[in-house]
């Protein structure tokens, strides 16, 4: 094993990243507006820019759904039950003394058991619910005639409401563990720059000094 | 030319007016003309040999324009202006001659006063058609174009004629002066905001007292208060949306038409109905992608047209423009007199030109108005229902004089603005019925204007209308329902989305609608912000451990 400065993020996946996170900002501060939490926006600015950046997001969710499968990335957030039994108890008790994180970044494996399991769930459940029940919200004009309209229109609209409560909560949760270990420079770095030092198998190493040279930093760079 | 012409003809009718009241100081006069209405017309009728007579009554003019207009006065005295009868789609026989409303409450009774408006010549008992009690139609109170011809307003529709006794008053409550007839026979035209303004701009005996969005500011009003009908913007008349076919029009406070079958039409296009959709259609915001983002705003509000209708965006407040309207009339106060004994008034309301408007009169009780009103909002699918003479009330409540009907989800109903005039006025305690009164009849020992005694006023009442009492009376609450629908402000000057889009909005107390922004802290809201505080909590407490953590292996 090498530690090897490695682009684990490819340009695709950090601009997709920052989209995702600007767009879920507007979308956030827009809905929440809207629902009445602040009044910082008016109500009428505040859909326009909420069904945009709602528009702009499912578009860019399209194109990195086929980015994954296209490359092969979706396995990465495949969730295993092996380590996060470590990774947990890690983050419940190994934390407060000071313990090393037990997960070690390989580079096919970039995030740890509970990270993976917890993307998982964002994105096969919490982000499912706020798009499905938000294309039915703003689509509503489309089934109004249908018979359950009116407890089909709350029932979506509280889904929708609840599922961005849950996201926002992701998102503090998601940016309180970057201060965890390392420090919080040192885990946003890799998504700007893409490069993380990962530990590499001789083998790993070698096919990637092989085949793909540019994802590699000089040893002494 | 014809613009310098019409400007030409208003600066010397001005300036003529003008030097004829210098000479005749003292004596009431007509009031400048209103602006000219497009004229297309090919016939001048001061050509026309039969009205170049010097006429001496009313019906004398109609007699003379039937000789050219052979049907019109059939087709007028089918029509509601004149029969004041209408049978509405629930099988109520409604209009002016049936109904009792929570204003001056009924015409029977008060016929010369009440039927000072009606389109005809003389009609002055209730209990027989206008058509059976042989009364002439009134072409000019439509038709005259001078802006001079008027009725006197307890003349049971015949206009002030030389000699104008002194003190008389027209319809809109000037001191009446004495009409041209023939001048008025030669001006004919299409109606002006005048013709139809100068009765139902004063409804209820004053000036917007009734409609609240129906008022003298509407002659000539700005952008402002009326997009459609400023002065100097579109200038419409009330018939370029109320169309007319043989003297039938578009357009019922009863059967409210809510959509057009056949919409986008022009302005004045040949129609059956008045409504907005007429010529916005159901997707009036208009979807160009050149808009950019604004195209996404008219998408989310094409989507309200099936649930709200257009009035309830558009006419944010009615009574607009600087005359208020009556927003509460108690009757049951009415018949106090001062210390000397006299019948009295209170004027305590000043609108917003300064002018004091009544607060009581021992005549009618007291009154309160409002200017710049907010509406009332209900689900409405155009259909409204009286409490009419012979139905049971439950006094315990307020009655309502009229009923909405509409409900949410039923396919039809939108959300529709009303003046909601709140009343107390008098019933049948042992019969639970509304009560007739009769309150105007200057020569009558029963009318309570002149002798100020309910028990006469209501018994004479229910006389003139041949209904049932049983002899005693009281007073109960009543709320009256005035569809909004004049007055559209500018499109900037729409609603704003929060008026309803919040706590506490516009629409809090309306059922049946899914309202987002309107309850931030429902089940779904209160859980999710515990979710988020949480969140903070896990986090900040999470920190906090490992910062004490740190101390702990450091020390």
């Amino acid at each position: 094993m090498s530690k090897r400065i490695v682009k684990v993020y490819p340009r695709f996946e950090r601009v997709w990243h920052w989209t995702q996170m600007a767009l879920i900002f507007v979308l956030l501060f827009t809905g929440l507006g809207m629902n009445g939490v602040h009044s910082l926006l008016p109500f009428g600015p505040a859909v326009i820019f909420h069904t945009i950046a709602a528009m702009l997001l499912l578009v860019l969710w399209i194109f990195a759904t086929f980015w994954l499968f296209t490359t092969g990335t979706w396995k990465q957030f495949i969730p295993r039950i092996e380590g996060m039994i470590q990774v947990a108890r890690f983050y419940a008790l190994g934390v407060f003394k000071g313990e090393k994180h037990p997960y070690r970044k390989v580079y096919w494996r970039k995030h740890n058991p509970l990270q993976a399991a917890t993307y998982f769930v964002v994105k096969w459940m919490i982000f499912p619910a706020v798009w499905v029940s938000g294309l039915f919200y703003l689509t509503y004009n489309l089934w109004e005639d249908s018979a359950i309209a009116a407890t089909l229109l709350v029932v979506m609209a509280n889904v929708h409401l609840l599922a961005a409560y849950v996201v926002a909560a992701f998102v503090v949760a998601h940016v309180y563990l970057l201060t965890i270990g390392r420090g919080f420079r040192h885990h946003v770095k890799p998504m700007v720059t893409g490069y993380e030092e990962v530990d590499l198998t001789p083998e790993q190493e070698a096919y990637l000094e092989a085949n793909e040279p540019e994802r590699l930093k000089p040893r002494n760079a | 030319m014809k613009r310098f012409a019409s400007v030409l003809l208003a600066v010397f009718v001005a300036s003529a007016t003008a030097a004829w009241a210098d000479t005749t100081a003292g004596t009431p006069h007509a009031p400048p003309p209103h602006p000219t209405v497009p004229n297309t017309t090919t016939a001048d009728h001061s050509e026309f040999k039969v009205l170049q007579q010097k006429f001496t009554s009313g019906p004398q003019v109609t007699e003379a324009c039937m000789t050219c207009h052979t049907e019109a006065d059939n087709q007028i005295m089918h029509a509601v202006h004149f029969t004041w009868d209408y049978e509405s789609s629930s099988g109520q026989q409604l209009g002016k001659s049936n109904v009792i409303n929570s204003f001056c409450g009924n015409v029977a009774g008060n016929e010369a006063r009440c039927t000072s408006c009606h389109a005809g010549y003389g009609w002055d008992d209730m209990s027989v058609t206008p058509a059976e009690a042989g009364v002439q139609p009134d072409c000019l109170v439509c038709h005259d174009r001078t802006g001079q011809y008027t009725k006197t307003s307890t003349g049971a529709g015949h206009p002030p004629l030389d000699p104008v006794k002194p003190g008389a008053k027209t319809i809109t409550g000037a001191l009446a002066w004495p009409v041209d007839l023939a001048e008025a026979a030669q001006s004919v035209g299409m109606p002006g905001r005048d013709n139809c303004g100068n009765c139902h701009f004063y409804g209820g005996g004053g000036d917007n007292v009734k409609h609240g969005d129906l008022s003298s500011v509407l002659y000539e009003p700005t952008e402002d208060v009326d997009v459609h009908m400023a002065a100097d913007g579109l200038n419409f008349t009330c018939s370029t949306c109320h169309v007319q076919d043989q003297h039938e029009w578009a357009g019922s406070r009863y059967d409210v038409t809510m959509t057009e079958p056949e919409a986008a039409m022009a302005p004045g296009a040949d129609r059956q109905t008045a409504s907005c959709e007429s010529c916005h259609s159901e997707t009036p915001h208009p979807l160009e992608v050149t808009q950019g983002p604004l195209f996404v705003r008219n998408m989310k509000l094409n989507n309200h047209t099936d649930k709200v209708a257009c009035q309830t965006c558009h006419i944010p407040e009615f009574a607009r423009g600087g005359v208020a309207t009556k927003t509460f009339w108690d009757w049951s106060t009415a018949g106090q007199m001062n210390a000397e004994g006299k019948p009295f008034g209170e004027d305590d309301f000043i609108q917003s030109d300064g002018k004091a408007l009544h607060t009581y009169l021992s005549t009618k009780g007291n009154f309160d108005y409002g200017e710049d009103v907010v509406p009332h909002y209900a689900w409405f699918n155009g259909h409204i229902e009286y409490t009419l003479g012979d139905e049971t009330i439950d006094p315990t409540q307020v009655v309502e004089v009229n009923r909405l009907n509409g409900a949410p989800g039923d396919g039809v109903s939108k959300i529709w603005p009303f003046k909601r005039m709140e009343g107390r006025q008098g019933y049948d305690t042992q019969l639970n019925r509304l009560t007739y009164s009769h309150v105007w009849g200057p020569t009558t020992d029963t009318a309570f204007w002149t002798n100020f005694d309910w028990g006469k006023a209501i018994e004479a009442g229910m006389k003139a209308a041949g209904a049932e009492y049983s002899g005693e009376y009281g007073f109960v609450d009543t709320y009256m329902y005035w569809p909004i629908t004049h007055m559209v402000a500018p499109a900037e000057q729409a609603m704003d989305c929060a008026e309803c889009h919040a706590e506490d909005g516009r629409l809090a107390d309306l059922a049946g609608i899914y309202l987002p922004g309107s309850n931030p802290n429902g089940m779904a809201g209160l859980l999710g912000k515990l979710i988020v505080i949480l969140a903070l909590v896990g986090v900040l407490g999470h920190g906090l451990l490992r910062l004490v953590g740190r101390k702990s292996k450091e020390g």
